[in-house]
């Protein structure tokens, strides 16, 4: 969120006595909203404390289970400096005012740390100078503790809510002249709090986006084409009419995306062909589907099959490139010399599903040219504009209303679903819950891309790694990768190494693709950590000392980079490294025969993790995970402690699944549909995992995602040392291993 | 006509016999806690109890719990009272909290047979309940906490 020249504060009076402060977009700010639409803003009020002293803030960031309502919201409060207990957390709308809503990226923490506190010590100044005007002294003679101003001079004390009528008639403080807590004194931040709605979630209430019930709804399943582009020809719509509790049966002809491999966040991800048929219950609708009977035109993508799409990877690899990426010294040249050892590998990664245990969802009803959704999106703000284009109404009469969702992982920042619950809904002029089924979910994604990588090293006489070279090999076309599906030119060891050739080609897919947790990191850890590791015991090193040998040895600056490229800062890297091994044991313990520790690290999303697993492998290749130890480096602040132990728990049994799952195309269709072919952890085979953050004097960044890439690597570097055979290929199970 | 206990009380059902359990619960009794993931019986995220027994509400049909008693996660307290809920409150244990509903269901099935589960016990009782957000050790250990605070109770 950047506010600065954007927006600026406001305070304003509510009624019952109390203040609110929030921050207001300069009026000439140009609105997301159908092109060229210069749209009335209205204000974000981000907390506001009512004279009986509750303090209610605003959290504008969609809960997925990450702890955004609790996340933004203690950066308020701590600088509001109120006890947590008498804060009331309510979700914002969703609009332009509130500065990009968008939960990707691991970008909540670090976009708002800076407004999200500034906001919450502008209330807070605005109380004191009330108090100070009361009492008739300086304001800098005055005190906050837990909602409380103190003069401690002449013991007098006053309540925020006693304080906030006057408040709110105070000069608003200028953004960026706020004085700011010192770290040390944070009571909020730093201290686990519970769930906003776990007491909900415990109790069974209706809080998911599933369970948005409205007046009168209906209840639609929605068939959509198997094959990507497919379209309808015909189908038995009068059958499915007839059959009880149908009210609607119609051909949805879809809309195209707005370009071959679009930026689908943005430009509108627009939606399948299929049948939409609409009930008074889901059942009655799930069961009308049974018996649907649709001629399909499945046009070009209809012999598309995984096993070809390996085989021309191979052929692509053996050609030249289609594109250098990126290239340091004469690699050529030092594979070439004499007294090298060359080390040469071909890795595979497979699409893989998000498979959020909620099904997609939406409900929409529009009513007298209005849109009204309640959707668990995770970017609601471009789902507003994308549901205002689509319907041709402008982006003010779409109200969105954000809903909890049951996980996220990068699958909510499509809102295919949202398009077409508003396109049924508009059709039938009813309000209407659209629900996916599992199958739906699974074979209609946006699948985290495969992709080959072809590598080769050189190694000198005295175990160093003189020349890197990765031709990566994956699908798109032109310069550009399908969505989601590139490669990062400044991944270690890039930069660290004098002879580097970075290469890509590409070929064309007929799958949409997209951000899961992690986006390119956790694909791109796997393979990089892995060769990194062969070419550490070829040269006959530790490959952990391997590492912090190599992480020594920056050459960064010495060519032109992508300026894309994100590259990491090795002191920040070395230390989780070294924390890592140090209390994971490494190279100090005895392990049991069968049973090893592999290492990774991974920069992502701003976060740096270290990673060891120790893993035993049984004669039938049964691997079991033991433990788990990581290291993380997020910055000088963990903000919601036992939250963020959750999410590195839980990134590290959703790598692990990763390294299980695949998605393949056989005749252009998806060949799995549940969870029993795209299966993932069960409790039995979630290791214990032990989480330590190296606090560090940088700005806090998320965690949603950097926890994740490096687990991937540490198995299978793990199940290499404990079994001598390398994972090449994902899912583990094409090569034999599967978890006990 | 289809007459089903639910928490205990007797709930007249008269839509499709075909239907399942799980959405006779949600979408005609309005009891939301019973969630849909997989509808296969893979995932049991629609736990409840039948009869005492931990049973997947997603393959069950409304003619087969004709005169059956069943328990939903909104019948194990009305205010989160419940050891296994306190337990999962004071372990933090939900992230999306999505399958909560069912994991407690599970537990509680297995607490009632087995009131004091070691690892391997709680791990077998629980494997049919997936968590997409990685959260099992938490479970694990709310599992052993709610056991605890069974004791207490009784």
């Amino acid at each position: 969120m950047k506010i600065n020249r954007r927006f600026f504060l406001r305070a304003s009076v509510i009624a019952g006595g109390g203040f609110m402060v929030g921050l207001h977009p300069i009026a000439k700010l140009k609105a997301q909203g159908p092109p060229g639409a210069n749209q009335p803003l209205s204000p974000a009020d981000f907390v506001s404390i009512s004279s009986d002293g509750i303090a209610t803030i605003v959290a504008k960031n969609q809960e997925l289970g990450q702890g955004a309502l609790n996340l933004l919201p203690m950066m308020i409060a701590e600088e509001l400096d109120v006890d947590w207990k008498t804060v009331r957390v309510v979700r914002s709308g969703v609009g332009p005012q509130y500065g990009g809503q968008i939960t990707g990226g691991s970008t909540a923490t670090p976009s708002n740390w800076e407004p999200m506190r500034r906001i919450g010590a502008a209330a807070r100044q605005m109380i004191v100078a009330a108090a100070a005007q009361t009492w008739g002294v300086a304001a800098e003679e005055c005190s906050t503790a837990s909602g409380v101003v103190y003069h401690r001079a002449s013991s007098r004390s006053l309540r925020y809510g006693e304080l906030a009528a006057k408040a709110a008639t105070m000069p608003v403080p200028a953004f960026t002249s706020l004085k700011l807590k010192d770290p040390k004194d944070y009571k909020i931040i730093g201290t686990t709090t519970a769930g906003i709605e776990t007491k909900e979630i415990l109790t069974g209430k209706p809080i998911f986006g599933i369970d948005v019930t409205v007046p009168g709804m209906l209840y639609a399943s929605f068939e959509k084409t198997p094959v990507l582009g497919g379209k309808v020809v015909s189908a038995n719509l009068d059958a499915i009419k007839s059959m009880k509790g149908v009210k609607h049966a119609f051909v949805v002809e879809g809309v195209p995306m707005a370009n071959p491999y679009p930026n689908y966040l943005f430009e509108g991800p627009g939606f399948e062909a299929g049948v939409a048929i609409v009930a008074d219950s889901w059942w009655a609708a799930q069961s009308a589907r049974k018996k649907l009977e649709v001629k399909w035109d499945f046009g070009k993508w209809a012999t598309q099959e995984s096993e070809a799409n390996a085989r021309r990877a191979d052929e692509l690899a053996a050609q030249p490139a289609g594109r250098t990426l990126r290239k340091e010294g004469d690699p050529e040249a030092a594979f070439q010399r004499e007294d090298v050892k060359v080390v040469q590998a071909r890795y595979e990664f497979p699409f893989i599903a998000h498979a959020t245990l909620e099904p997609q969802n939406c409900t929409a009803h529009f009513k007298d040219g209005k849109m009204e959704i309640w959707s668990t999106s995770q970017f609601p703000a471009p789902g507003r504009t994308t549901v205002a284009r689509l319907l041709g109404i402008p982006e003010t009469d779409v109200t969105l209303h954000m809903v909890r969702a049951g996980g996220g992982f990068g699958r909510r920042a499509y809102n295919d679903s949202m398009c077409e619950a508003a396109w049924i809904s508009k059709t039938v002029g009813a309000p209407v819950k659209l629900l996916w089924s599992r199958e739906d979910d699974i074979r209609h994604d946006y699948y985290r891309c495969g992709g080959f990588q072809y590598f080769k090293a050189a190694i000198d006489r005295g175990g160093k790694l003189l020349a890197w070279k990765n031709h990566f090999v994956a699908y798109g076309e032109g310069d550009a990768f399908v969505h989601d599906g590139g490669f990062n030119a400044g991944e270690f060891p890039a930069g660290y190494v004098e002879n580097l050739l970075v290469q890509a080609s590409k070929m064309p897919l007929g799958l949409k693709t997209g951000a899961l947790r992690a986006p390119g990191s956790n694909s791109i850890a796997w393979v990089m950590q892995s060769f990194i590791d062969e070419v550490a015991h070829a040269a006959g090193a530790d490959p952990a000392q391997f590492r912090l040998a190599l992480l020594k040895k920056s050459t960064a600056g010495t060519a032109p980079v992508d300026p894309r490229a994100r590259a990491l800062n090795p002191a920040r890297m070395s230390g989780v490294l070294q924390l890592a091994m140090e209390k994971s044991g490494w190279g100090q313990r005895t392990l049991r025969p069968g049973a090893a520790l592999g290492i990774a690290f991974h920069f992502s999303h701003g976060g740096y993790f270290a990673e060891v697993a120790e893993v035993a492998v049984d004669a039938k290749k049964q691997v079991t995970v033991n433990k788990v130890w990581v290291v993380g480096d997020i910055g000088s602040h963990v903000i919601n402690p036992s939250s963020a132990e959750n999410q590195v728990q839980g990134a590290v049994v959703d790598g692990l699944s990763e390294m299980i799952q695949e998605i393949t195309l056989k005749n252009g269709h998806v060949v799995q549909s549940n969870y029993h072919d795209h299966s993932m952890l069960r409790m039995p085979q979630a290791p214990a995992i032990e989480v330590s953050f190296l606090k560090t004097n940088n700005p806090p960044t998320g965690l949603g995602e950097p926890a994740l890439p490096p687990i991937l690597p540490a198995v299978a570097n793990a199940i290499f040392s404990a079994t001598g055979e390398r994972i090449r290929t994902l899912p583990m199970t094409k090569q034999g291993f599967r978890f006990a | 006509m289809i007459t089903l206990t639910i928490n205990g009380k007797p709930r007249p059902f008269s839509g499709d016999p075909e239907m399942p359990l799980l959405w006779v619960l949600r979408d005609e009794f309005n009891l939301k806690g019973a969630k849909f993931g997989c509808g296969m019986g893979l995932c049991g995220a629609c736990t409840v109890h039948v009869n005492g027994e931990p049973a997947r509400s997603c393959l069950m049909t409304a003619a087969e719990m004709s005169g059956k008693s069943i328990t939903t996660i909104e019948g194990l307290s009305v205010d989160g009272s419940h050891p296994v809920q306190l337990a999962w409150e004071a372990i933090d244990v939900p992230q999306c909290g999505y399958c909560q509903a069912g994991q407690m269901m599970t537990a509680c099935a297995l607490l009632a047979k087995t009131p004091n589960p070691n690892d391997v016990e709680i791990d077998s009782a629980m494997s049919g309940n997936l968590c997409r957000c990685g959260t099992y050790r938490r479970i694990r250990a709310a599992v052993h906490q709610a056991a605890e605070l069974g004791k207490v109770r009784k």
